[in-house]
């Protein structure tokens, strides 16, 4: 992503780089992009922490967010995360012990058309019941 | 009033990878057009078709291109704002999904207009799925020599409901914190890197084509006074066909959500979004406009068995989470508010409640730095109005139970 320029424009691109390659921002990668781009580390925390993608303990391999908004509460979001918990043993803002899948709650993907809806790392699933769960649950690795 | 597919026309047509497709379709021929006409004409013949907005704020878009056009200095940006995070709203991903094609072309005639040679497109992390068709849609028209003179750069944001507004957003460009900017100067005077910037939300930009292909008249027959055009509603909730319908401004809410998207049993509408109003099943017969109810297009319907008081209490969580937390009357506001609805959902709420709910929307809508804070309470102050006796029933029911409780505690 664009690291030429100033050095700040590149932050949120360089935060998620470093993110990829470990699952989050460590204390170490937040010192090494405040040095690369010129900045404080207190803005790469700053940034870090201010959206919720990003992260600053260990994710699992994939990320489950489970959309929490009215349009798919409406549609058992609630009952959803219990049956992705009772799969994985997990409640929301854990990770399963073999560091699969983290679970998290986030606010409106834009999939109310197919609530409830989550997204996978970046794929978008919709109308989910728990039969289809257990079946996408079992395609990762 | 039946569907008018103008925005949508091309979507389930064509194929959104092949910019021949589009091409064969008409695409691209507004931006010729376009090309052949002055900027300060193609700013006037937006400026004569009415068009706003469609993001939510709904401001005159012509209007601002004009501010943007007429600022000294070379360096001027154009944003196009796929941070689609209004809850209950989609009709982005779909013309995105659908059609990049029209976005495309329509950032091409507003950078023109504008005199902007560098456009950034600024597409939320939720939607990352949507990347590579608009890397492939922008590729395409590169090499077809439609984006001469003009650099479109995707960025992604990063989880942030607020990054769609519209100054966090440029902050977030910029590598900052999305939090909103004090006002004046507003982004047509200086904006991005300080420099004179346009931001349109991917709708708004899609109506530029039509507009420019078909001329302003055609475009401000449609639709009311104030309100023209057609707009992309996204349905979702108790309705039997969830999903995005695209109707003249001005068809009444019964339109869409009972005729077309088969709603039954009807308790209560949100349109907008989470900030939006609520519209009584009584008045299912109000038209759809900036005069009355619009904002972003969503429209999220709730059926009889729905709980008010539980609504507006998951509406002010999300708020609360998602405020930047830059100025004290929202974040807090949204806090306590939060906190006095999580009480009445709980079964612990005091007389005193509703006078405090009214007392901080006030000062929220008085004193909020933009838009988040100025809108949050208006689903409080909106179901107030309308559901008044829930909040009164659920109150004295907790008022009735806490009075066991000395008896049970002993």
């Amino acid at each position: 992503m664009g690291q030429k320029g100033n050095g700040r424009e590149a932050l949120l691109g360089m935060i998620k780089e470093e993110q990829a390659k470990t699952g989050h921002l460590s204390k170490d990668a937040m010192v090494r992009v405040a040095e690369t781009l010129g900045v404080t580390v207190g803005d790469v925390y700053g940034v870090t922490t201010f959206y919720s993608f990003l992260s600053t303990w260990p994710l699992g391999r994939h990320v489950i967010r489970v959309c929490k908004s009215v349009p798919c509460c409406m549609k058992d979001a609630e009952k959803l995360i219990g049956w992705i918990g009772k799969e994985l043993g997990i409640s929301p803002e854990e990770t399963t012990a073999d560091g699969r899948f983290t679970l998290t709650l986030t606010n409106c993907i834009g999939a109310c058309d197919q609530a409830p809806a989550m997204l996978i790392d970046d794929e978008v699933y919709g109308q989910l019941t728990p039969e289809r769960i257990s079946e996408i649950l079992k395609s990762f690795d | 009033m039946p569907e008018k597919r103008i925005l949508l026309k091309n979507c389930g047509e064509i194929d959104p990878r092949q910019i021949a497709a589009y091409e064969k379709k008409g695409g691209f021929k507004a931006l010729v057009k376009a090309r052949e006409m002055s900027p300060e004409e193609v700013i006037e013949e937006v400026k004569a078709s009415g068009l706003r907005g469609r993001g939510g704020a709904g401001f005159s878009c012509g209007v601002k291109w004009e501010l943007a056009k007429k600022r000294p200095g070379k360096e001027k940006y154009l944003i196009c704002n796929a941070d689609e995070g209004e809850v209950g709203t989609f009709k982005d991903r779909y013309l995105i999904q659908n059609d990049p094609f029209s976005l495309i072309e329509g950032m091409a005639i507003a950078a023109y207009a504008i005199g902007a040679k560098k456009a950034y497109l600024y597409l939320r992390a939720e939607y990352h799925y949507l990347l590579e068709i608009l890397k492939n849609a922008i590729m395409q028209a590169k090499e077809k020599g439609y984006l001469d003179g003009l650099k479109i750069e995707i960025r992604e944001g990063a989880g942030s409901y607020i990054c769609g507004e519209e100054s966090a957003l440029m902050n977030s460009i910029e590598g900052k914190r999305g939090e909103a900017r004090y006002r004046p100067p507003f982004p047509p005077e200086r904006g991005l890197f300080e420099k004179p910037t346009i931001i349109n939300n991917v709708e708004t930009l899609v109506n530029i084509p039509p507009i420019i292909l078909k001329g302003s008249k055609w475009y401000s027959k449609m639709g009311t006074e104030k309100s023209k055009g057609t707009k992309i509603f996204s349905v979702s909730g108790d309705v039997a066909k969830p999903g995005i319908y695209e109707l003249e401004l001005g068809c009444t809410l019964k339109e869409l959500v009972v005729d077309l998207a088969g709603a039954k049993g009807i308790k209560m509408v949100q349109v907008g979004g989470s900030t939006g109003g609520i519209v009584p099943f009584s008045m299912l017969s109000t038209p759809l406009s900036y005069e009355t109810v619009l904002g972003s297009g969503a429209v999220v319907v709730f059926d009889e068995s729905r709980d008010v008081i539980d609504f507006v209490y998951r509406t002010m969580e999300f708020l609360n989470e998602e405020s930047c937390g830059f100025c004290t009357p929202c974040r807090e506001g949204t806090e306590v508010m939060m906190e006095i609805l999580g009480r009445l959902v709980k079964g612990d709420g005091a007389q005193e409640d509703i006078g405090a709910l009214e007392d901080l929307s006030n000062a929220m809508i008085a004193s909020s730095m933009c838009g988040l804070g100025q809108t949050a309470a208006i689903p409080v102050l909106d179901t107030l109005k309308y559901f008044r006796n829930e909040y009164e029933n659920r109150i004295s029911q907790s008022v009735f139970l806490r009075s066991f409780q000395p008896i049970m505690i002993s």
